[in-house]
């Protein structure tokens, strides 16, 4: 985990609309981008405190990030031109496990944005179930060629086959689902999170039975250790 | 002029490289029994500056100096102790248990919790007869006269002030219900500075005692601001949850600062700011 330091500045190289979201691509400079799971710290422009982003792409030479404009902070990302920087600190926290036997990636929604990563770190094309909730949010599905979509009112849980080492990431209900289909999955959540090193004490969820903070622990839990979650908000 | 963290804005056990960067590491608020703190959502940001309603989670009095205190003075980095309580008597036995640590700064002033049924200076007059330590007593703006607050503790055995503390806030979200789950926070960062610059102002003149000032100091210049208005140390809270590199970067901004004020250290930027000439240069 990198919490040392300043976080560094980095240029933006491209911004692309993805149905709703926007995947905004910065200049690497000397950042790793770490496991995939693990998270950035963005500096959200003309805003006090920066937003947490797991790793989307990992390009040579830059760091993809998907954006959901859910907020003024987002929003601020998504409106972002090539040149233009940005400070980002990272990698943070705890990303997958990649010592799985036979994975299913399993994503909802912005929930997909660590899966394309998590595929490439996989490698040998691993299976991929997704769910949104319109045509228009789906056609962030291309961030994951063959992938099995469903649209709601379909549930992606119910693409999910037994057997299979799930790694999934979506919004909460989606991955209460998951845990309790697949006890042994490997999840990753979301909370409101002012620095993403353990300082602010506000990312805290119920973890191992306690509140516990998200940046240090997570983001990405083993499905028992996780029982109630805060909603995210923008 | 020393920098340092603002309490409950820095766990240096999970980041020690950004704790070694400060003159002294303020810890988390320790209270005498284990605290889980608030159900979240526990922070929100605001028009120039955040919330918060944390609740001082912290692993109370016994957890505190068994495992975390020894832990800490591995760092090498002086430590200051933030003591809280219900009673005066939580706050002295507290004090009483502690040794071996530069200060201790009494939290007489979360915006989170249930007040102390004790008064200011009742508090500080206990620890007073529980501890040969420093005692910073932390005190809020929100009070009508802080100034009078400031001087009951410093007749009750106060050696230094510590202000300011968040101001309880609240913010709505787009359905116009509040954010935070406690429903009200402590509001910090940018917003509070012109609060905070006030607080010392008073303060400083009311007691003359050492005054560790904070409340939206984001770069060097604020800093001196603070030593203008009789602080004598600052410390640094919202800032560091965007720039962990925070305290060095002021530390060398400061310098650039007092170069740019014409001062050849903070300090010397007090007497500038009593200086007609520069009264005279505030718009009305």
């Amino acid at each position: 985990m990198q919490s040392s330091g300043s976080p560094s500045r980095h240029s933006v190289t491209g911004s692309e609309r993805i149905g709703p979201y926007t995947l905004l691509r910065l200049e690497r400079g000397g950042l790793d981008p770490g496991a995939p799971g693990q998270f950035f710290m963005l500096e959200a422009p003309g805003r006090l405190l920066p937003r947490p982003f797991s790793l989307c792409l990992a390009p040579a030479g830059e760091l993809a990030f998907l954006v959901d404009p859910i907020g003024p902070g987002t929003e601020a990302l998504c409106a972002l031109e090539p040149g233009e920087e940005i400070r980002v600190l990272g990698p943070l926290g705890h990303g997958y496990r990649l010592d799985v036997e036979r994975p299913l990636l399993v994503g909802g929604g912005i929930g997909i944005a660590p899966l394309p990563y998590l595929a490439e770190r996989l490698g040998g094309s691993p299976p991929v179930v997704l769910g949104f909730r319109s045509e228009e949010h789906a056609e962030a599905a291309a961030l994951l060629p063959g992938a099995e979509v469903v649209i709601d009112p379909t549930l992606v849980t119910e693409l999910i086959e037994p057997g299979f080492d799930v790694l999934a990431c979506g919004p909460e209900p989606m991955l209460q689902a998951v845990a309790a289909l697949c006890p042994s999955a490997q999840l990753a959540w979301e909370a409101p999170m002012a620095c993403g090193y353990g300082a602010c004490y506000g990312c805290v969820v119920e973890i191992d039975g306690a509140l516990k903070r998200l940046c240090l622990e997570g983001p990405v839990l083993d499905a028992a250790r996780v029982r109630a979650h805060a909603e995210v908000a923008a | 002029m020393r920098i340092l963290n603002a309490s409950g804005c820095l766990d240096a056990l999970a980041a020690p490289e950004v704790a070694r960067q400060l003159d002294a590491f303020v810890t988390k608020t320790v209270t005498p029994l284990p605290r889980e703190g608030n159900a979240p959502p526990r922070i929100a940001e605001t028009a120039h500056g955040m919330l918060n309603a944390i609740g001082l989670a912290n692993p109370g009095r016994e957890r505190f100096l068994a495992e975390h205190l020894p832990r800490l003075r591995e760092l090498g980095i002086p430590l200051w102790v933030s003591v809280g309580g219900f009673s005066a008597d939580d706050y002295a036995e507290t004090c009483a248990a502690l040794e071996g640590i530069e200060a201790v700064e009494l939290n007489l002033s979360c915006p989170n919790v249930d007040e102390a049924a004790d008064s200011a200076a009742e508090i500080v007059s206990a620890c007073r007869r529980a501890t040969a330590l420093p005692l910073y007593a932390k005190l809020s703006a929100a009070h009508p006269d802080v100034a009078e607050v400031a001087r009951a503790v410093a007749a009750a055995g106060a050696d230094g002030l510590s202000l300011i503390n968040t101001l309880r806030a609240t913010a709505l979200d787009r359905n116009l219900r509040p954010v935070l789950a406690r429903g009200s926070g402590g509001l910090s960062g940018p917003a509070l500075k012109p609060v905070a610059l006030n607080a010392v102002s008073v303060c400083h003149e009311a007691t003359g005692l050492p005054i560790v000032g904070m409340g939206g100091i984001e770069t060097g210049r604020d800093a001196l601001e603070f030593a203008a208005c009789g602080a004598c140390d600052v410390a640094l809270g919202t800032v560091l949850f965007a720039d962990p590199g925070a305290a060095s970067r002021v530390r060398s901004e400061l310098a650039v600062a007092c170069a740019e004020a014409g001062v050849a250290k903070p300090d010397d930027g007090r007497s500038l700011s009593k200086s007609p000439e520069t009264e005279e240069k505030v718009p009305a």
